[in-house]
């Protein structure tokens, strides 16, 4: 009888720290891929809010708060984040577990912005992208998703299998940051 | 030569800096060129093409001689320009383009050959014999007439790339630029203000203009302040924006400041796109050199660039200056010059009605028509209504007039239209969508003028952002009215040089239009006139002048050559910025991979994936032996191969099935939850596009896998048809090859091994060939599948990807202790070789699946996606190339995969090619070597021989035709 141990995809890999800026991995607990099957948003809403008590969130928004939130995640999608999803919701849509498929890392400090606008293209800027804005973009050439989750702080996921590649980059970019001297 | 008391540069703070070994000194605020002109050192270059001693001419980008080389070994950047470069403590600079040094150049006696070396001298000379171009006449003349060069070295990868948004870019921060900014800053916008220059004023740093009563240069720098506290805007200096694309994008380069480069982990430069919504180019104007006879030495100078060396860095560029013109600016250097104590020989004005008051000898209606001097200037010599005149200078200052920065305005395809009042081309309106010009860009040339017309065309931004106008006025400034007299070149003996950094003379732009290259474009690419690095900034104009007095056209309908990005050179390595090596990609790594690095395995790349080749063990030095040891391990004990990086796709829905069947060419609505089929699936040109086994896991729940190669197009292509072809279906797909960790489990005794890992045995019975189902290892939820890509009695198992690594660990022990264990792609390659099994080495894209055997896997009962198209009788010929199994039975036993196929008498050329191999290998199984390709009629033809022929790696060998299973053809090895 096997004991297998689990391991995180950031494991050896973070926290990264660069002057006022870090680099760190979020343990975001259950992740489940939500997508409604046909004309079931509404009811779906409904279920998630009595279920997790987050509405369905609309294209590039995240609802919930600390410990079940609900992020877009692309087309007719959302990822549940935290909860066990309710079976309830099984009935409005297709729910898929995704908590070991993607690395969940927190880029936080002053500068951080700086940092993104060095790996990904979305404008992120200040009135445009705010605390609760969530995208599917490109990063560094990596299919990622975005998420503003406070003033400085920024969630940012790609593929387990990239997660290396990821830190090495957001590393670099942060170490161009802080030689630079940007901190807006 | 310095003149106390003026500039901007900060006389506290000396800086020691190299320029051809010699120390020299300079100060902070100074370039290169000013500095190299405050000690005396006039010429800095050797002319692209005829070694001709060269002086700084500019005090801008636009410098076509001062090109010198920055820095030392793999580090050192040619080609850059004197007249921007900062100096800084210890900067190493170099001249170029000479031999052994700069004041004694051999190569200069090119120069004595000039009248055999003009336009088209090459196309004509070099012709003959031919193949002598590319090895010996190109070489030799790229040795003697060029630029600076790289170290040829690999640099560090230092540059950057950064994306940046706003409402409002304004391009150049000069008075006009500077306006518009500060109008769209105060109304809260957000603004980017990107200027190529150190520091904000543009014309402002280099003349003596007044503006609200404070020195330009003052005035310019509180504005800056200004910007800078606001948080909705950001100032970029050294900043210069190279090119505009579609949907508001542009293109910028940013130099570092010397101070911040030289940080640890700080970039060499970067890369900008600007996304903007609106943009004001305010790119200003650059003054043009007037033609004559010797133009190119050094000392003669543009009159603006001598009034910003005066002005801006408290320089004389000579002791006894001549000033030459056609326009006011003349006026204005005899002006500026004076104020600061230098002495002025004659201003001469090519108008005969101008007037001075200026105390200093006046030559109205006068030109310079030659100049002399061995290393630099001496003399000058004037026309004047009677006669020459012989003026002792060593510096000449030339103003022909300005040309409006248009360039960007007509990167997306517009052209400038000429306007003979100002003698310049202007920028066409709505060239660029949301692009507005405002200043010396727009032809307007009056400081006043540029600040009002900053202002307007911010004001009007800001309409268009839906912003209210600030109630801000425009300073006050002089507004001198711009008075040129058109004059392109004197006549006169000797070459007269339009493009001084590519040596071209009127003579051979003339000589051009004489050989009927009367187009701009034609002139331009025979003369060369116009490339290079300063793209003709401070030529094209006077060339197509001349261009058009040759030709008996207009300026207007000569027109200029076409205007493209980048408007300053930007290195590659800005461009690739952090693309070298490991950066050009993403790596994709398996749970496995830790293990399989330890185990000293090296890895090959399958698509973004890393996975292991082969696990050596103790004594094998050789892939084979590991590969042949890791074949057998599976045919006799039991293998273990991680195949996460197969695409796994998870289908939900009640219209699931129908849509499986839909994409795949065989039927998957019929198949029982718990059971797995293999399926293929076609794009819609009929051709096979990928293949792999799906699982239904439940009543309206399937598991596709894919390919590794392959995932993100099936990916793509399922959404494709869902959302466009079939959006009445209800499902929904998602990605989960990175969720599960899996791996393969393979030989006759992977039951045993899996049970002894399985928290609940499994038996045949209950889990036969092709099923699937939950177990559980350790507690952890899995996945089981019982499939085969070895032809061997084989598991695939998944566990979520957290667990991958320790499950991975656990089975390469359990095999280990049954005489297995790991094994690579390389015994993958050869286990499905053997097995006949297809690969994208197969269906790589122009295959169907007639020519792979599987025509009858196409499922008459329903449509698929690419039946249609695959029924097309040019599909399903006989004669087509048909997929068969290939084995060495003559004296040669090597087969290549890329080697053709012929018949075994013909003569291996194109025309009798009767098809390719595919896939070889060398097989421990069956002891020989094994081979799948395809051949023509391959199928009618298994017991026929055949000669492969790889032409490339000059290898030969006769086969004989099999059937492309060629190990346990019955497979009763895989579903006992």
């Amino acid at each position: 009888m096997a004991e297998l141990r689990a391991e995180t995809p950031c494991a050896g890999l973070v926290p990264v720290r660069v002057a006022g800026l870090s680099l760190s991995e979020v343990a975001p607990g259950r992740m489940t891929s939500v997508a409604p099957y046909r004309g079931q948003e509404r009811a779906l809403s409904a279920a998630l809010k009595s279920a997790h008590g987050m509405a369905w969130p609309a294209p590039g928004r995240m609802t919930g708060r600390e410990g079940a939130r609900a992020i877009w995640f692309g087309q007719r999608m959302a990822l549940l984040v935290g909860p066990d999803p309710d079976p309830a919701l099984a009935a409005h849509a297709a729910l898929t577990d995704q908590s070991d498929g993607w690395a969940v890392l927190r880029l936080e400090g002053a500068g951080a912005r700086e940092v993104l606008a060095r790996l990904t293209p979305l404008d992120l800027r200040e009135r445009v992208f705010e605390q609760g804005h969530t995208a599917r973009s490109e990063l560094a050439h990596m299919a990622a998703s975005v998420t503003r989750m406070g003033g400085d702080a920024w969630q940012v996921m790609v593929f387990r299998s990239m997660t290396a590649t990821l830190v090495h980059e957001v590393e670099t970019a942060m170490r161009r940051v802080a030689a630079r001297g940007i901190f807006p | 030569m310095r003149i106390e008391g003026r500039g901007l540069i900060d006389r506290d703070r000396a800086v020691n800096f190299y320029f051809d070994g010699h120390r020299y000194q300079g100060f902070e605020g100074d370039t290169l060129a000013s500095a190299l002109m405050a000690n005396g050192v006039r010429m800095v270059a050797r002319s692209f093409k005829y070694h001709r001693p060269r002086g700084v001419m500019t005090a801008g980008s636009e410098e076509p001689n001062a090109l010198v080389t920055v820095g030392l070994g793999p580090a050192q950047e040619p080609n850059l320009r004197a007249t921007v470069v900062e100096v800084s403590e210890g900067l190493w600079a170099r001249s170029q383009n000479r031999w052994p040094t700069l004041g004694l150049d051999l190569l200069a006696v090119n120069d004595l050959f000039a009248p055999f070396l003009g336009a088209g001298f090459y196309y004509k000379t070099f012709m003959w014999p031919r193949a002598f171009w590319e090895r010996v006449y190109e070489p030799l003349i790229r040795r003697a007439a060029g630029l600076g060069a790289l170290s040829g070295e690999p640099a560090e990868d230092r540059h950057e790339r950064a994306f940046a948004h706003c409402d409002l870019l304004v391009i150049g921060g000069g008075p006009a630029g500077l306006m518009a900014a500060r109008a769209a800053a105060e109304a809260g916008a957000d603004v980017i203000l990107a200027e190529e220059d150190t520091r904000l004023g543009g014309r402002l740093l280099a003349e003596t203009d007044e503006v609200d009563g404070l020195p330009g240069a003052e005035w310019a720098a509180e504005v800056a302040a200004e910007l800078a506290a606001m948080p909705n805007v950001r100032v970029m200096t050294r900043c210069a924006v190279t090119g505009v694309y579609d949907q508001g994008t542009y293109g910028a380069f940013e130099r570092m400041a010397p101070g911040v480069a030289d940080r640890p982990g700080a970039p060499g430069g970067c890369f900008w796109r600007i996304v903007a919504r609106c943009a004001v180019l305010a790119a200003g104007a650059l003054e043009r050199p007037v033609t004559f006879a010797d133009n190119d030495r050094p000392g003669v100078m543009m009159a603006g660039a001598v009034r910003a060396y005066v002005n801006r860095w408290g320089v004389a560029p000579g002791r006894s200056i001549v000033v030459f013109g056609n326009n006011d600016s003349a006026h204005r250097t005899v002006a500026d010059l004076q104020e600061a104590g230098v002495h002025v020989a004659a201003l001469v004005d090519a108008r005969s009605y101008a007037r001075s008051d200026l105390d200093v000898p006046f030559y109205p209606g006068a030109q310079v028509c030659g100049t002399s001097g061995r290393r630099g200037l001496e003399a000058v010599t004037i026309a004047t209504a009677k006669g020459e005149e012989r003026i002792a200078a060593d510096c000449l200052a030339v103003s022909g007039g300005w040309n409006p920065s248009v360039h960007l305005v007509c990167h997306m395809g517009a052209r400038p239209v000429w306007d003979a009042e100002r003698q310049a081309f202007l920028p066409p309106d709505g060239a660029v969508p949301g692009l507005r010009v405002a200043g010396a860009a727009a032809g307007v040339f009056s400081t006043r003028g540029c600040l009002e017309s900053g202002l307007a065309e911010g004001l009007r931004a800001l309409r268009d952002l839906g912003l209210e106008a600030p109630d801000i006025a425009a300073p006050m400034a002089g507004d001198q009215p711009y008075d040129i007299f058109p004059l392109w070149q004197v006549p006169g003996r000797g070459r007269a040089w339009l493009d001084f950094q590519n040596d071209v003379t009127v003579k051979d732009v003339e000589l051009a239009a004489a050989e009927n290259f009367r187009s701009v474009e034609h002139m331009k690419r025979y003369t060369t006139q116009g490339m290079a690095p300063d793209q003709g900034k401070n030529s094209n104009v006077s060339a197509l002048a001349v261009l058009a007095e040759a030709t008996g056209q207009g300026i207007a309908e000569t027109g200029t050559t076409t205007f493209r990005p980048p408007y300053v050179s930007v290195p590659i390595a800005a461009l690739g910025a952090g693309g070298r090596g490991k950066g050009f990609a993403p790596e994709r790594l398996t749970t496995s991979h830790a293990e399989t690095l330890r185990r000293g395995a090296p890895t090959i790349e399958a698509g973004l994936w890393h996975r292991p080749g082969y696990f050596p063990r103790k004594g094998e030095d050789h892939w084979r032996q590991s590969c042949d040891r890791e074949v057998a391990m599976v045919r006799e004990a039991a293998g273990i191969c991680d195949v996460s990086t197969l695409g796994k796709i998870d289908i939900q829905g009640p219209d699931a099935a129908r849509f499986l069947d839909f994409v795949y060419t065989n039927t998957f609505s019929t198949l029982k939850p718990g059971r797995v089929r293999y399926g293929l699936m076609l794009r819609e040109d009929g051709h096979v596009m990928d293949d792999g086994t799906c699982a239904r896991l439940g009543e309206q729940h399937y598991l596709m896998t894919t390919t590794t190669a392959a995932a993100g197009q099936v990916m793509r292509h399922l959404e494709f048809v869902h959302q466009c072809l079939r959006p009445d279906w209800d499902l929904r797909m998602v990605s989960v090859t990175e969720q599960w960790a899996q791996f393969a489990v393979a030989g006759p005794k992977s039951r045993d091994l899996l049970n002894g890992v399985l928290d609940a045995p499994v038996g045949d019975e209950a889990f036969p060939y092709m099923s699937c189902g939950a177990v559980s290892i350790g507690g952890v939820a899995g996945r089981l599948f019982r499939i085969s890509f070895s032809g061997e009695h084989a598991y695939e198992i998944a566990v979520p990807a957290r667990y991958g690594a320790a499950l991975f660990a656990e089975l390469v022990e359990e095999a280990e202790a049954v005489g297995g264990g790991a094994y690579g792609m390389e015994a993958l390659n050869v286990l499905r070789i053997e097995k006949g099994f297809i690969t994208h080495a197969e269906i790589h894209g122009r295959v169907t699946a007639f020519d792979i055997g599987m025509a009858r896997m196409v499922s008459a009962g329903k449509d698929c996606i690419g039946k249609a198209a695959a029924a097309r009788s040019g599909l399903v010929d006989d004669a087509r190339e048909q997929l068969v199994g290939l084995r060495p039975v003559g004296a040669v036993r090597e087969l290549l995969a890329g080697a053709h196929l012929f018949d075994e008498a013909a003569e291996a050329v194109s025309d009798n090619d009767q098809g390719y191999v595919t896939s070889a290998c060398y097989s421990p199984t069956l002891g020989h070597v094994i081979g799948m390709g395809f051949l023509k009629h391959g199928r009618a033809r298994i017991g026929e021989r055949v000669r492969a022929v790889d032409h490339l790696r000059g290898s030969e060998t006769i086969c004989e035709v099999q059937d492309i299973v060629q190990f346990d053809p019955e497979g009763g090895r895989l579903r006992g």
